[in-house]
């Protein structure tokens, strides 16, 4: 299957049922019990700093791991799957002292995904979508790291995007079939990112769909950088993304009314992937596959969602759950939305006509 | 453009407007910086422009620096942000600070179309919207037909182009000086309104800005008559279309306020009604200065009013220097506290409201307005108390209620007035203030076991977010009642939107008096009455607004049928043949005389009927210079063949059947072809009428005759390689011009029909006059059009009459023709048979013709929404 036929017919089924997506990596790589020599195994033994948790680098160290984890979601009958590739920026990696690593990382990290889901694409004939992932990075653009002064900035816009134009191409030339940038939680970020990836494509005169996920970090229902979720989506619906959603930080009790807001206002797919709630005292997640699976099941009938999936903290087991829940539940009608200057600060503000 | 929606951006973060922010940022008290940015946001700029052109500052830099830091502050950060230059690399640098939806000000194609497109393709990357200021190569416009040209060209490139959202788009075109003493001016402000009018209906979702205060500026120093120039200004640019204005926040002037002679003069000034307005203004100006100087003497005059109309004054203007001392009259004055609050300040805030709703009042006007009803209130707080105490009331709690301002609106005035109303009768009120999402409200109404909730908005977003705030308490199975309140809600919008959402009581509650006498019922044993009252009037209510202006009463279907109209079927006449006849290539010279041009001109937006419309006074030029143009063309068209009409006619044996009409596969009337569904008139009158009751019943040979027709082949080519050599003038001349020709295709084959195809009135002689006044015996009505509103019956015609294959006409998913120049319809020939409009329907006859159609009733409902006589979910819900 080409891209080009994956994606329609992948799109030509959204409208039919609910997407799904994969769950978390991080936390079902726990259950592995890597240590420091797998991160290192190979290329890198000799290298300076400590790598252990660093687990985009496990696609060049370990692949056999990765490609486990994606086996063991595609098995539990995804659609989407994510690639290893969530912290694969020059600025991110730099904490490491790995940005020479960023392409190999991205590269592998689609081209491990892309061939975990040929096979399966191979045996049934239905296709299996790989999303480029790029995270949100360390640092912030909108906010100062330094207490004593504001206006300061650790990074700045043209650095942000060329980091993520790399991280793109890599991505694209690993074989994904869209990119998706994840756990946003500052949304000059995001233009940069986008920025970035557009700048990408101009360079290889082709052009990938764009899936667009912030992160509302508490109850108050604001990104890191302070949006709503409303403001949020008015700052990035120049990008007309193939969908746009929530992920990390809430579980889906707390997801829930952010998620509704979003799915008001959206003029293309919802998605969310909620954390298994919240982390307990031993920094472990408490809800369960059949728990998780309630929620799914309400979201779902409530009509708020087009593609659910997991994020920290969930596993093969709750995907297999969030798959039972959706039998026979129509995905969320697209609304449409009255054509309007909707513009934003940390609120929206919508134009009356 | 509704005056209360107009968008304020906050000027005096401006360092080429305000002398003040410039002295700030040049000595790099950035502090104080932010503090005017705060002030405007507190006086209700809804976004807030920020300009760091100055000759001693750093562009990029200023611009980065103020952005970041406003970034961390809440407060300011709330609102969108306006990147204010003349120079792109300051415009660029503050679009990388900005993390929500910003707007540029400005770009223009001053250096050139290759240029615009560059930053306007930057710009839509970096996802902002944007100012276009009305400028091009040749400098910037200043009359009406300049700015629309440039605004023009910029909007087909930047949506055309770059892939712009129309919405995204604002134009300037140029608040330019009047009264500046020399001839060219006078017209400046005129063409402003002039061009903000045809950009606002022929642009669609563009808006339009400008920076006010330009206007008055040969009248440097007088301030009381720039004051009454912007607001001049501002009342007639916003009837224009105007909806953001540049100004400061902080100041506006009230309209109304105005002295009456200087607000004429000003008028006259900026309508450019006389030849000596800017004399006549200048010599009243010194005096409206003078007058100015001596605000003490003004100030006397209104404290020497009676308290009442000076409470009223203080709503009004904002202020709130003597509110405390007149409130504290008043109280004394009055019986008890509580009248001070139904009397003098609800009256003043009746006041504002009325002012407000007229547009000679804008929201930062209403914002200072609420805060010297605050400090009203506050003043009276302690001896209501001392009141309640009094009475025995204190300490006891009739119930206890939730209030808040919906999520996206700041505004609270009213609100306040609820509350302390509601305090005075023994309530308990949880005011959560305002911007307050809906979970927020929903838990803390739970969490308290709150008697009701009530929600307050004054912009209409408000609107949608109370409907949702609804449907939330009824996905949570609430019950409590829920009230609405505030300018921008009302009893029909509640009634339509807001009640179906939510099965508990929903009251709409249309000022302050009227909240305790709801409360205390809803909260008493005469619940149920009110709640049983408010639904009877509310059902009303959306029978009104549904039923549009059409409140006659309706008759069920079947009783509707029963007066079916009752046609005598006397031998019917037979046409000449049956089964279809096509023309591939109808001549276009024998279609010229069947042209009724009345509608040519009203798609020009001309109105009137031809060919006395050529000598109206008005238009009339403009109609003949037009004429003659189509004219031209027109014989171009004919002789040069630019266009191909093509269509076919068909007819069949027919016969009624209930509300449809058979159509037989031949005369032995046995075998059905297909089946044309009707719609009939419920509207309660005497005789009512579907198509069906043209056709005579069985046992009586009748015939139904069908026809598409196009006179648009090759249109679109034609029109779009005109559009493409910049002639959009042609382009939109031949699609008309196609649009005629198909009409009267229709038109020469229905004369043909009657005279030869069907030959019911061989020897029929009528003028072109006579046709378009149809003397003529048969109708052709079109599936779409009021007598058979279902669009889906071209479905069934176009497979009768072989379109496709006969003509390359087609039908879209919607149902519409293609090419545009088309036209399709049935024939009737009975003497009888007249047009008419299916009018609203009720749920009986959908239910019927969604069975007759094979449909579900949804389906049905969704075909024919336009008619629906009722609101579909709730009768569903009602039906459930």
């Amino acid at each position: 299957m080409t891209r080009e036929e994956r994606l329609a017919t992948i799109s030509a089924e959204a409208k039919k049922r609910i997407l799904v997506l994969d769950g978390s990596m991080g936390a079902y790589l726990q259950g592995f019990g890597l240590t420091e020599a797998d991160y290192r195994a190979g290329r890198f033994e000799d290298h300076g700093p400590a790598l252990k948790g660093n687990n985009d680098l496990l696609s060049l160290t370990r692949p056999d791991v990765i490609t486990k984890v994606h086996e063991d979601y595609l098995q539990a009958g995804v659609d989407i799957i994510e690639t290893n590739t969530f912290s694969a920026t020059t600025i991110s990696q730099a904490e490491y002292d790995l940005q020479s690593c960023v392409r190999d990382l991205n590269v592998e990290g689609a081209r491990l995904a892309r061939a975990a889901c040929d096979n399966f694409e191979q045996a049934d004939g239905k296709p299996r979508i790989v999303a480029g992932a790029l995270g949100p990075t360390t640092k912030l653009l909108s906010m100062s790291p330094d207490v004593s002064d504001p206006a300061f900035r650790d990074c700045d816009f043209d650095t942000m995007a060329k980091a993520y134009h790399d991280q793109a191409l890599g991505l694209i030339e690993g074989g994904s079939d869209l990119l998706l940038i994840e756990t946003i939680t500052d949304t000059l970020n995001t233009k940069a990112a986008l920025w970035g990836i557009w700048e990408a494509y101009d360079a290889l005169g082709i052009e990938l769909p764009i899936w667009i996920s912030a992160t509302i970090t508490d109850k108050s229902g604001r990104t890191l950088s302070g949006q709503t979720v409303e403001a949020f989506w008015n700052a990035v619906r120049h990008a007309k993304p193939w969908a746009v959603g929530l992920n990390c930080a809430l579980g889906p009790d707390d997801m829930r009314a952010f998620i509704a807001d979003l799915a008001r206002v959206a003029e293309c797919p919802v998605s969310a992937y909620p954390n298994a709630g919240l982390p307990n005292t031993m920094g472990g997640y408490d809800e369960t596959p059949h728990s998780m699976e309630v929620h799914y099941a309400e979201w779902a009938k409530a009509g708020l969602v087009n593609i659910l999936g997991g994020c920290c903290g969930t596993t093969p087991d709750h995907i297999a759950h969030l798959k039972h829940a959706l039998e026979g539940v129509a995905p969320r009608k697209i609304p449409t939305v009255e054509r309007k200057l909707r513009l934003s600060g940390l609120e929206p503000f919508n134009a009356a006509a | 453009m509704s005056f209360s929606n107009f968008i304020i951006v906050g000027e005096r973060t401006n360092v080429t407007g305000s002398a003040k922010f410039r002295k700030l940022i040049e000595a790099d008290d950035y502090t104080g910086a932010l503090n005017v940015a705060r002030q405007q946001v507190e006086s209700g700029a809804n976004i807030l422009d920020v300009n760091m052109d100055a000759a001693l500052i750093d562009g990029p830099k200023a611009m980065t620096r103020f952005l970041n830091l406003i970034a961390g502050e809440p407060d300011i950060a709330r609102v969108p942000i306006m990147v204010d230059s003349s120079k792109w690399s300051v415009i660029e640098a503050g679009l990388k600070c900005v993390q929500g939806k910003c707007i540029v000000n400005s770009i223009s194609m001053k250096e050139g179309e290759a240029e615009f497109l560059k930053h306007a393709e930057k710009v839509r990357r970096y996802g902002a919207a944007t100012v276009v200021m009305a400028f091009d190569e040749q400098g910037q416009a200043d009359t009406r037909d300049r700015k629309v040209q440039i605004c023009e060209r910029a909007y087909k490139l930047l949506v055309d182009k770059v892939g712009f959202a129309p919405e995204d788009v604002i134009f300037d075109p140029n608040i330019f000086a009047v009264a500046t003493g020399i001839e060219e001016h006078a017209g400046y402000a005129l063409a402003f309104f002039e061009a903000t009018a045809f950009i606002r209906q022929n642009l669609p979702y563009a808006h339009i800005s400008g920076g006010v205060s330009n206007v008055s500026f040969s009248f440097r120093g007088n301030e009381p008559v720039r004051e009454a120039m912007h607001a001049v200004f501002l009342y007639h640019a916003i009837r224009a279309g105007m909806d953001m204005g540049i100004v400061n926040a902080g100041s506006l002037p009230v309209y109304d306020d105005i002295e009456p002679e200087l607000r004429e003069r000003a008028e006259d000034v900026l309508l450019n009604r006389r030849a000596d307005s800017t004399e006549r203004l200048l010599e009243i100006a010194d005096r409206a200065k003078h007058g100015a100087k001596k605000e003490a003497k003004d100030e006397k005059i209104w404290r020497g009013l009676e308290v009442e109309a000076r409470i009223s004054h203080a709503l009004v203007h904002g202020i709130t220097e003597f509110i405390t001392e007149d409130i504290e009259e008043a109280r004394l004055k009055a019986a008890k506290p509580l009248d001070v609050i139904e009397g003098p300040l609800m009256a003043g805030m009746g006041v504002v409201g009325d002012l407000f709703g007229a547009g000679k009042m804008f929201l930062p006007q209403v914002v200072k307005s609420a805060r010297v009803m605050k400090q009203a209130v506050a003043g009276l707080i302690p001896y209501m108390e001392a009141e309640k105490e009094r009475t025995g009331l204190a300490g006891k709690s009739n119930g206890t209620i939730v209030m808040a301002t919906v999520k996206g609106d700041v505004h609270d005035i009213g609100k306040n007035i609820v509350g302390v109303v509601l305090q005075c009768n023994g309530y308990d009120i949880i005011d959560l203030g305002v911007m307050v999402g809906c979970d927020k409200i929903l838990d803390k109404a739970v969490e308290v076991g709150a008697d009701a909730v009530g929600l307050s908005g004054l912009i209409t977003p408000s609107l949608e977010e109370m409907t949702f705030v609804a449907s939330e308490m009824e996905r949570r199975g609430m019950t409590m009642p829920l009230l609405i309140g505030g300018a921008t809600t009302s009893r029909t919008h509640t009634a339509v939107k807001i009640a179906p959402a939510y099965s508990g009581p929903v009251i709409y509650v249309v000022d302050a008096s009227r909240a305790a006498p709801v409360v205390s019922k809803l909260l008493s044993g005469e619940r149920d009455a009110l709640v049983k009252e408010t639904r009877r009037d509310y059902e009303a209510a959306r029978q009104s607004y549904f039923a549009g202006q059409d409140k006659r009463p309706r008759l069920p279907i079947t009783a509707s049928r029963a007066r079916g109209a009752k046609l005598d079927f006397a031998a019917p006449a037979k046409p000449a043949f049956l089964g279809l006849k096509s023309f591939e290539d109808y001549p276009l010279a024998d279609l010229v005389a069947y042209i009724d041009w009345t509608p040519f001109f009203s798609s020009w937006d001309l109105v009137g009927r031809y060919p006395q419309i050529l000598e109206d006074d008005i238009v009339g030029e403009a109609a003949r210079s037009l004429f003659a143009d189509a004219q031209a063309m027109l014989k171009q068209m004919v002789d040069e063949k630019w266009v191909r009409a093509a269509g076919v006619v068909g007819f069949w044996p027919a016969n009624r059947a209930g509300d449809d009409i058979v159509l037989y596969a031949d005369e032995a009337r046995k075998e059905e072809r297909a089946r044309l569904f009707t719609l009939r008139q419920q509207i309660d009158k005497p005789q009512t009428y579907a198509l069906a009751d043209f056709v005579a019943p069985q046992g009586v040979a009748d015939y139904v005759g069908g026809f598409a027709v196009t006179a648009g082949i090759g249109e679109h080519e034609r029109s779009e390689a005109f559009k493409n050599a910049g002639d959009d003038y042609s382009s939109i001349m031949v699609k008309a011009l196609c649009d005629r020709l198909a009409e009267a295709f229709a038109e020469a084959l229905h004369a043909r029909t009657r005279r030869e195809f069907w030959a019911y009135a061989p020897d029929e002689q009528l003028s072109t006059d006579d046709l378009i006044a149809e003397k003529y015996r048969g109708i052709r009505p079109a599936p779409g059009y009021p007598a058979q509103p279902d669009h889906t019956e071209k479905l069934t015609l176009f497979n009768l009459l072989d379109v496709e294959a006969r003509t390359g006409m087609q039908l879209t998913e919607s149902l519409a023709m293609t090419p545009g120049a088309s036209v399709s319809g049935l024939f009737f020939a009975h003497p009888d048979a007249e047009y008419f409009g299916v009018g609203r329907i009720d749920r009986d006859q959908v239910a019927d013709y969604a069975a007759r159609k094979n449909w579900s009733l949804e389906t049905a409902e969704r075909w024919l929404a336009p008619i629906l006589a009722y609101d579909p979910v709730r009768a569903a819900k009602d039906a459930a």
